[in-house]
């Protein structure tokens, strides 16, 4: 094993490929399939009095239309609960297509399969289904009022109630006793992952072979198969699910499976033919997942020096209209909200509230900017109110690296304790305070003020689970060409995976990257897996390859140690260059394809190569299984917990309300780093993600629940034009959790983004920050009231 | 209640194209649909989003907004029209590579043919001019800073490729 | 998110165009830089049973300046607006205004005299052409040509006096008279999308510098570009001081009625108003200043 490309920023090795416009996403697939679509409630709350297909049927090309009573049971039953929690006592899951009654705008009611798209349209659009209106609950403030209920039998509206305390004492007790207290309402809106390619699905059904192919551009192939097998009544077996280039997931693709998922596989089992669903923009705006709002009622107790002794936070979490996710983000939030601080004694409550709005599923950060902002509106407030330096109260509560690893005395999202494993967090302070320029910033404010411009500066840190089990697996395998082929079991959208798995294969394996292929999401290939989300693919699967890979490794020397004969234990091998040699005698070497070649005896020989593995050749044999092949996995004990702090620089125009970032710093801890390169640009796009989420994406319904922005003109993602620049610094803590040393970095851009900047508008203007994001509108307004609330 | 056909002729990356199309056949489904190049992606439908643009005669246009039929006896370029006569990377796409501007991919055609036309226009930009020329294409991924240098990386190689033919 | 069905027609002449319209206009649409059209039809927001393709009608395709003014026939792009140095030398403000014009793709493609037509209350080029008092000239069968003034022209939102069975084939921007300087700017919430509020402005000063004449156009700021002569605020004041400009801005605002939307409230609006008049107004007047 070497060390020759871990930590290397390499270039790209899927990139040529997509460069060329020879990448193969979901829609780019079976060119000839039927096309699926579907007639969406126009309504948030009805009962469906009647649905009426027969304007449809003289539509060319129409093939088939299906409704809820169309379906067979298994199928007609509502949708998985993919995460159940004791405390998620009223769970309810949609059905696949609506089952009498439709709870948000964007539910399927229809679905119609055509020869194309075009012709789908036509049929769907013709189709009448008739409503009776129920009234709708839209918004926090709705649901917890509760005057009209989403599910006629959940109460409240109450989907779970959740209790956590950290045992470090009765948090509202040690609040009543500290020397000062303070009070904070908080929201946060929703928002959405959006990635540029919604999601699809294309299935293909042998009926000879009895086998079912399903493509779905989603985060997990492995769990998509598992639920298609349970839901169409086929043995696993007989299902494969195979993950194209997916463009963009950001979460909303963890989700699964989705209606589609089972209805185009079903559809194509039932017609007999390819039948595909690509998602248009419009549809997953007003069916595919949603995140982020919640309101929180902060209660915190600390003393002069801005240490905190107690903290109480209440959350109200809008889940939408269904739950088949569970409590993940409201746990996350309510967990990863301590940030790398110790906060006394801890207790979170969060209510997690039905609405009659599109459901709400982790999207990047997946509750922790909503943790963050509280923590760190928390700490501005409290250096308000003491007149203290904002910096200095965050240092008087850090943890100290020599407290680690340290324990939040709460249960994370995995279902472990929440316990730190490592990090250095006043280091991390001291570099974003350098690096955002925070000593200096009395001067440059003076420095704007005499030009009548108004600047501001923010800073935000927080802590990062990731990493999370239960597992990864991986297959490695060295051909006899000496090319090496790593079969990941997650999947991929853009991470870099085919590079990063690949470093972590050729160091164990001692070959070139160039010489490494890596294939993910392909049920064909490999099994059992997760998925990728929450932080953790190169963790988990980083491991996990490494696992495979040195087995590969270990088994290579077995086999070279036969071959080379003279006595050469396997101990005394190392893989290098493409070799396995003796470590102190580099003459006593074997390619490493011969040893593939070798690792398989032959009665047959198929080219000139693999004559030395047949039976006459005077190679001994190392009694091994044949193959240079392994499978590995990674299931690690408990989450591995990264961190940052982003340091941020405002501009407001005193008159217009214009907000522009001046300058945006980022200092990022994800442990042992693969490829810098990778990393970086993990940081600058949830950055860019972040920046949006802060000043420009918002979901938006009206009182009918109709989703007013559902387009890109008025959900405004940013472009390029409103991203700034984004300087990073990097700090190593190794994790010791995992025998990489990796922790996840795929969220850590987006989680005090929304935070820090709050902080900075606040500095500029001198005016309180209780709601994000904040538009020039919302700024000016905020301007007449002082209170953003 | 069969649609009326158009045949429409195309000259797509230098080679004529035919096809006979629906009068609403879009450029973008004309090309992935009827013509198989699926390297023009389409990610909103509604002329926002860019990853759709192809050069029209040489200038950059939404692809979801224009039918097939309205381009007939026109030119059109694609991502897979932007890689050298030979097959390797076009200089943006090298740019892109070196410079990392891309994660998913699913955008970049449409960056890749906007940057491809503007540095026909703007050999030289400077790094302002850089993000302005790419300020009307989305991309959820990057955060645009990698793809602000790959158009500087990518006029370089340019000018280098052209002084050396 | 794909088009309905629909007939198509190519006409290669303006008169063919005519008599297509003539005959179908009831169930016809104008196709011509499609990029307000087509995202509609992709939306099956609207569903014209034909299309009347003037793509193919080279002859509208020009950009003229002369002494009076600027001349932009029906198939010009705003990219080549944007460009024509000659159009940009007689009338600045063109230039300043068409380059906000959504992003450089989709002025590559979309026509100023089809934004026009389309008469978004959100719409530049309709702006422009209000506050130059322009006219468009329309053509049909029925009526041959007919020249409409600017402020007849653009009768609610998205409401234009082209009737169905007509084609704007020209729009018309006069210069500015005497010494004119002109400004355009607008507030949007990312670069390239729909203005929060715009303002163009147009200050005219006699030989000695001294300002004689203001008027300025609001964007999304009413159902109409609003034209707004603001002369009465800044003719003969001292303008070094900045408080015409201020009280200009002023009696904009108190003029506008703007609404809310999701992206910004209509106070706001009112306020960018006053803001942006003021600081259009003195850029406008800098450019001609002695």
């Amino acid at each position: 094993m070497s060390d020759k490309y871990l930590g290397q920023p390499l270039v790209r090795k899927e990139d040529p490929r997509l460069l060329r416009g020879d990448g193969r996403y979901l829609d780019d697939l079976g060119h000839d399939a039927l096309a699926a679509a579907f007639v969406r409630s126009p309504v948030a709350h009805a009962r469906i009095l009647d649905i009426d297909v027969s304007d449809a049927l003289d539509v060319d090309g129409l093939v088939a239309v299906y409704t809820h009573e169309d379906l067979p049971d298994r199928i007609a039953e509502p949708l998985p609960l993919l995460i159940p929690h004791p405390d998620l006592t009223h769970p309810r899951t949609p059905h696949c297509l609506a089952n009498g009654e439709v709870n948000h705008v964007g539910e399927a009611v229809v679905m119609v399969v055509a020869t194309d798209r075009y012709l789908a349209e036509d049929a769907a659009e013709r189709i009448v289904v008739t409503y009776e209106q129920l009234p709708p609950v839209v918004g926090i403030g709705a649901a917890r009022a509760a005057e009209r209920l989403v599910h006629e039998d959940v109460p409240g509206n109450v989907a779970a109630r959740s209790v956590q305390v950290n045992g470090k004492g009765d948090a509202h007790q040690a609040i009543a006793a500290a020397p000062h207290r303070l009070t904070l309402d908080l929201e946060i809106e929703r928002s959405a992952s959006m990635p540029m390619e919604g999601k699809g699905v294309l299935a293909r059904w042998d009926a000879d072979d009895k086998t079912l192919r399903v493509h779905s551009s989603t985060q997990t192939s492995t769990s998509v198969r598992l639920a298609v097998a349970a839901k169409l009544g086929l043995p696993p077996d007989r299902v494969e699910v195979v993950t194209p280039d997916v463009g963009g997931g950001f979460g909303v693709k963890i989700v699964h499976p989705w209606p589609e998922e089972i209805l185009v596989p079903w559809a194509a089992m039932t017609l007999g033919r390819d039948v595909k669903w690509a998602e248009d923009r419009r549809e997953h705006f007003i069916s595919s997942a949603h995140e982020r709002g919640q309101q929180q009622r902060i209660e915190v107790g600390f003393d002069g020096s801005g240490r905190l002794h107690g903290l109480s936070v209440e959350i109200w979490h809008d889940n939408g209209a269904y739950t088949p996710y569970g409590i993940i983000v409201p746990i996350v939030s309510s967990t990863q909200l301590l940030g790398p601080y110790k906060v006394g004694a801890y207790r979170v409550e969060f209510t997690s509230l039905y609405t009659n709005t599109v459901m709400v599923t982790p999207y990047r950060g997946a509750g922790r900017p909503q943790g963050v902002f509280a923590m760190e509106r928390t700490m501005d407030a409290i250096a308000e109110y003491l007149g203290l330096d904002r910096l200095a109260v965050r240092e008087a509560n850090l943890i100290q690296p020599e407290e680690m690893p340290y324990d939040q005395g709460l249960v994370f999202q995995d279902g472990r304790p929440l316990i730190y494993d490592s990090g250095d967090y006043p280091k991390m302070l001291r570099m974003i305070r350098e690096l955002v320029g925070w000593d200096g910033f009395e001067a440059e404010r003076e420095a704007a003020a005499a030009e009548g411009r108004r600047i501001g500066i923010g800073v935000a840190a927080y802590v990062e689970g990731t990493g999370m089990g239960p597992y990864e697996g991986a297959h490695v395998k060295v051909e006899t060409t000496g090319e090496v082929v790593v079969s990941a079991g997650l999947t991929t959208q853009g991470q870099g995976h085919y590079t990063t798995l690949a470093q972590i294969a050729a160091d164990q394996l001692g070959v070139a990257v160039a010489d490494v292929t890596v294939v993910t999401g392909d049920t064909r290939r490999f099994k059992y897996a997760v998925g990728t989300f929450a932080s953790r693919a190169i963790v988990t699967s980083g491991n996990a390859v490494a696992v495979a890979a040195g087995k590969v490794a270990e088994k290579a020397k077995r086999v070279a140690a036969a071959a080379l004969g003279g006595g050469v234990e396997p101990g005394e091998l190392e893989l290098v260059d493409g070799l396995v040699r003796h470590r102190d005698d580099h003459t006593v070497s074997i390619d490493l394809r011969t040893v593939a070649v070798l690792s398989n005896p032959l009665r047959y020989a198929f080219d000139e190569a693999a004559k030395a593995a047949t039976q006459f050749a005077s190679v001994s044999s190392s009694g091994e299984e044949p193959g240079l092949e392994a499978t590995g996995y990674y299931m690690p004990e408990r989450s591995t917990f990264a961190a940052g702090a982003h340091g941020v620089v405002v501009e407001t125009d005193p008159e217009t309300a214009d907000i522009r970032i001046l300058r945006y710093c980022v200092v990022h801890d994800c442990g042992v780093v693969v490829n810098p390169r990778i990393v970086e640009g993990q940081v600058h796009g949830g950055v860019a993600q972040g920046v949006g989420g802060a000043l420009y994406e918002r979901i938006v319904y009206d009182e009918a629940g109709q989703l007013v922005n559902a387009s890109y003109m008025d959900f405004l993602i940013p472009f390029a034009t409103e991203v700034p620049q984004i300087t990073t610094a990097h700090m190593v803590t190794a994790s010791g959790l995992n025998p990489l040393g990796l922790k996840g970095a795929g969220e850590a851009g987006v989680i005090p983004t929304s935070a820090a900047i709050a902080s900075a508008i606040e500095d500029a203007e001198r005016l309180t920050i209780r709601r994000m994001p904040i538009s020039p509108s919302e700024l000016y307004e905020l301007r007449k009231g002082r209170v953003h609330a | 209640m069969s649609e009326q056909r158009h045949q429409v002729t195309v000259t797509v990356n230098g080679v004529t194209r035919r096809a006979e199309v629906p009068a609403r056949r879009l450029l973008a489904d004309f090309l992935r649909m009827d013509l198989r190049l699926t390297g023009t992606h389409l990610g909103c439908e509604h002329g926002v989003c860019g990853a759709c643009t192809v050069l029209l005669d040489g200038v950059p246009v939404r692809s979801c907004l224009i039918f097939a039929v309205s381009v007939d006896g026109h030119a059109v370029t694609t991502v897979e029209g932007c890689c050298e006569p030979a097959g390797e990377l076009g200089p943006v796409q090298q740019a892109f590579h070196e410079c990392h501007g891309l994660q998913c991919g699913f955008c970049t055609p449409g960056f890749i043919t906007t940057i491809t036309a503007y540095l026909e226009e703007n050999p030289k930009p400077t790094e302002e001019e850089a993000r302005e020329a790419i300020g009307g294409n989305l991309c959820r991924c990057t955060g645009y800073q990698n793809i602000v240098a790959a158009v500087l990386r990518a006029a370089e190689l340019k000018r280098e490729r052209e002084a050396t033919p | 998110m794909k088009p309905p069905p629909v007939v198509y027609h190519g006409p290669d002449t303006v008169a063919e165009a005519v008599r297509l319209l003539a005959e179908h206009g009831a169930e016809a649409k104008v196709l011509a830089g499609g990029q307000s059209l087509v995202p509609m039809l992709n939306m099956r927001l609207t569903a014209p049973a034909r299309l009347v393709d003037v793509n193919r009608l080279d002859e509208l395709a020009y950009v003229r300046t002369d002494l009076h003014g600027v001349r932009v026939g029906a198939l010009a792009r705003h990219a080549d607006v944007e460009r024509a140095t000659h159009a940009f030398e007689a009338i600045p403000l063109l230039r300043q205004a068409v380059r906000t014009v959504a992003h450089p793709t989709i002025r590559n493609r979309g026509t100023t005299v089809g934004s026009l037509v389309h008469a978004d209350p959100c719409g530049e080029m309709p702006a422009v052409l209000a506050l130059l008092d322009g006219e468009v000239t329309l053509r049909s069968e029925r009526d041959g040509e007919r020249i409409v003034a600017a402020r007849d022209f653009f009768v609610g939102p998205m409401e234009s006096a082209c009737r169905e069975d007509e084609i704007a084939v020209e729009a018309y921007f006069p210069r500015p008279r005497g010494r004119t300087g002109s400004d355009w700017r607008e507030v949007s919430r990312r670069n390239g999308d729909y203005a929060l509020c715009g303002v163009g402005t147009l200050v005219r000063v006699d030989e000695v510098g001294a300002v004689v004449g203001a008027t300025a156009v609001y964007i999304a700021m009413g159902p109409v570009p609003q034209v707004v002569d603001v002369t009465e605020a800044v003719a003969g004041a001292d303008i070094a001081s900045g408080v015409a400009w201020a009280a200009a801005g002023q009696i904009a605002a108190d003029r506008l009625e703007p609404e809310d939307d999701i992206h910004a409230g209509a106070d706001y609006r009112r306020h960018l108003a006053r803001v942006l008049t003021a600081r259009s107004l003195q850029a406008a007047y800098e450019a001609v200043a002695p």
